[in-house]
């Protein structure tokens, strides 16, 4: 095999890898998880400094019930 | 610092050290770029001593702006929001406050050494080799410490901005070991292991990816964390984060030949570069739109907010750097731009617009949380430091982009018989009017800095007040 087949194999293979990873984090399946890891920033508020009320009426509630799960999960 | 103030779960010494020393350096680095500048101007500022000439000064500024205030900034922001995204403590309290000092100390060696000439010559990369080990070890200090914290998380996900801080650290761990493997000469003195071509792609490979990665990847995990946070809403896609991270991580790897169109490099590996740094656009501007968009529904609060309009317009200043690299590094505007000003107006876009103002709205951000308050001291004074800012970099690389096209043309334009128009000095003369735009630019930063330097210590005087009677009433 010479130099410019092997390159292209590779260029090949990186293309299929940025495809899968495209298509999977895409997915329907990965978007209740996706969902869940965007709370993150906001899982451990011990101050509510600058909150903006009319913004956090409706998140606060779910964040809480997305960062218990998340520790029912794996947090032993 | 007061004991007060300790966090009952995480390690907030280190970061609050970190943070502090940010705008200490801050303040330093940017000072010498405006004493550089000024030399520029005036020539005589050198002081015809070796130890304050522009090329043992440039150096130092590099240095410090780069590795000081930037390093300092990415390991304050990188220890606070692992701890918080993750829900736990730092992995070693003491490995934490030995790469603290430890790169305080490599930082203070570069402060001596490289006035007094030492200098392994590979930009960005000048220290010596006995510096060198000792940042390879804090380096690798500081990869155990993230890296440890992260496995011992107490939450499922390990959040994206993670995933760049983790990337920027074990990549600036393999460039700074591969391109520094040297053999030692004198204790102050060594010899590259590269040579010729090999050496120069080895530098670039360094150098680009020092950009991709300590001054991009790094200050993106800043971004993913702080502009949600200050915006007070989760990140606009968090698909899109994760295919800008892959993406990010694969292109900006090749795109280091595009710093050496033109010569000894094989011609091959140039078009791979130039080709490489143009897909680099994609990912850049998705990164740039996921943070942007993450606003919609909350742009009002930017009338309101200076810390906000920090965070957004060093994104802004990111989008319009990563599309002025992508076409500076096309071969044939590289033939234009390549050693005029306009390069130098290209990295300050990316360094004062992007680095230096997502740092700074992430610091307006921390530093009250890190002393117990809620606010800094001065919200009024945020404001002010945000204009001085804009309009410092505005005018920095406005003139700058002015000051390398005139260059450029001046140096390629030859009279009908072949010979040179110019002479060089013609150009240099024709450059005196944008250096003085661009120190009164630099001043606007400094000012800045200053500013913020007053606002911080408030807070944290403040701060610590504050604090004070909560032991009586517990």
């Amino acid at each position: 095999m010479d130099t410019g087949t092997f390159r292209g194999i590779i260029t090949g293979l990186l293309i299929l890898a940025f495809i899968g990873i495209t298509v999977w984090a895409y997915s329907r399946r990965r978007k209740p998880d996706f969902d869940e890891a965007a709370q993150l920033p906001f899982a451990d508020d011990d101050e509510q400094a600058n909150r903006d009320k009319s913004a956090s009426q409706d998140g606060a509630a779910s964040r809480k019930s997305y960062s218990s799960k998340s520790k029912g999960d794996r947090n032993t | 610092m007061s004991t007060a103030l300790e966090h009952p779960t995480y390690n907030y010494k280190v970061v609050r050290q970190f943070a502090i020393m940010t705008v200490v350096w801050g303040i330093v680095g940017m000072l010498l770029g405006v004493i550089l500048a000024a030399q520029l101007v005036w020539p005589q500022l050198n002081l015809d001593l070796p130890w304050t000439s522009f090329g043992r000064l440039r150096p130092l500024h590099t240095n410090a702006v780069i590795f000081a205030f930037g390093g300092s900034a990415l390991f304050a922001t990188s220890y606070y929001v692992v701890q918080r995204t993750c829900q736990t403590r730092l992995f070693s309290d003491k490995l934490a406050a030995f790469t603290f000092w430890g790169w305080q100390a490599v930082i203070l060696s570069a402060v001596i050494t490289l006035p007094l000439g030492y200098t392994t010559t590979k930009e960005y990369a000048e220290l010596e080799w006995p510096i060198n080990i000792l940042i390879a070890v804090v380096w690798i200090s500081y990869a155990i410490v993230f890296l440890m914290t992260v496995k011992q998380r107490k939450t499922s996900h390990i959040y994206v901005a993670n995933w760049f801080f983790a990337a920027f650290i074990l990549t600036v761990a393999v460039l700074h070991i591969v391109n520094n493997a040297a053999i030692p000469v004198t204790a102050m003195y060594s010899t590259s292991i590269y040579s010729g071509a090999i050496d120069a792609m080895v530098q670039w490979w360094y150098g680009h990816n020092a950009v991709g990665f300590f001054l991009t990847a790094g200050f993106l995990g800043m971004m993913y964390y702080f502009v949600p946070k200050q915006a007070e809403r989760p990140v606009y896609s968090y698909r899109l984060s994760i295919v800008h991270f892959w993406a990010l991580i694969m292109v900006y790897m090749w795109a280091g030949p595009h710093h050496l169109h033109y010569t000894a490099l094989p011609n091959w590996a140039q078009s791979l570069g130039m080709i490489m740094s143009i897909i680099l656009l994609a990912p850049s501007w998705g990164g740039m739109i996921n943070g942007m968009m993450t606003l919609s529904g909350a742009w009002h609060k930017l009338r309101t907010d200076p810390t906000l309009r920090f965070l957004v317009v060093a994104l802004s200043f990111y989008g319009m750097s990563t599309f002025e690299g992508p076409m500076m590094a096309v071969k044939t505007v590289n033939a234009l731009s390549h050693y005029t000003d306009w390069t130098i107006g290209h990295v300050h876009a990316g360094a004062l617009g992007w680095v230096a103002m997502i740092t700074i709205g992430s610091m307006y951000h921390l530093i009250p949380r890190l002393f117990g308050r809620t606010e800094m001291h001065s919200v009024g004074l945020i404001a002010v430091h945000f204009w001085l800012a804009t309009i410092g970099t505005v005018l920095y690389i406005a003139s700058m982009w002015v000051n390398g096209i005139l260059q450029g043309l001046m140096w390629r334009a030859i009279n009908p018989d072949g010979t040179l128009m110019y002479t060089f000095i013609e150009s240099v003369e024709a450059s005196g009017p944008g250096y003085i735009v661009r120190l009164i630019g630099g001043l606007c930063w400094v000012v800045g800095m200053l500013i913020m330097a007053y606002n911080v210590t408030m807070t944290v005087k403040r701060g610590e007040g504050a604090r004070q009677p909560l032991p009586q009433t517990a």
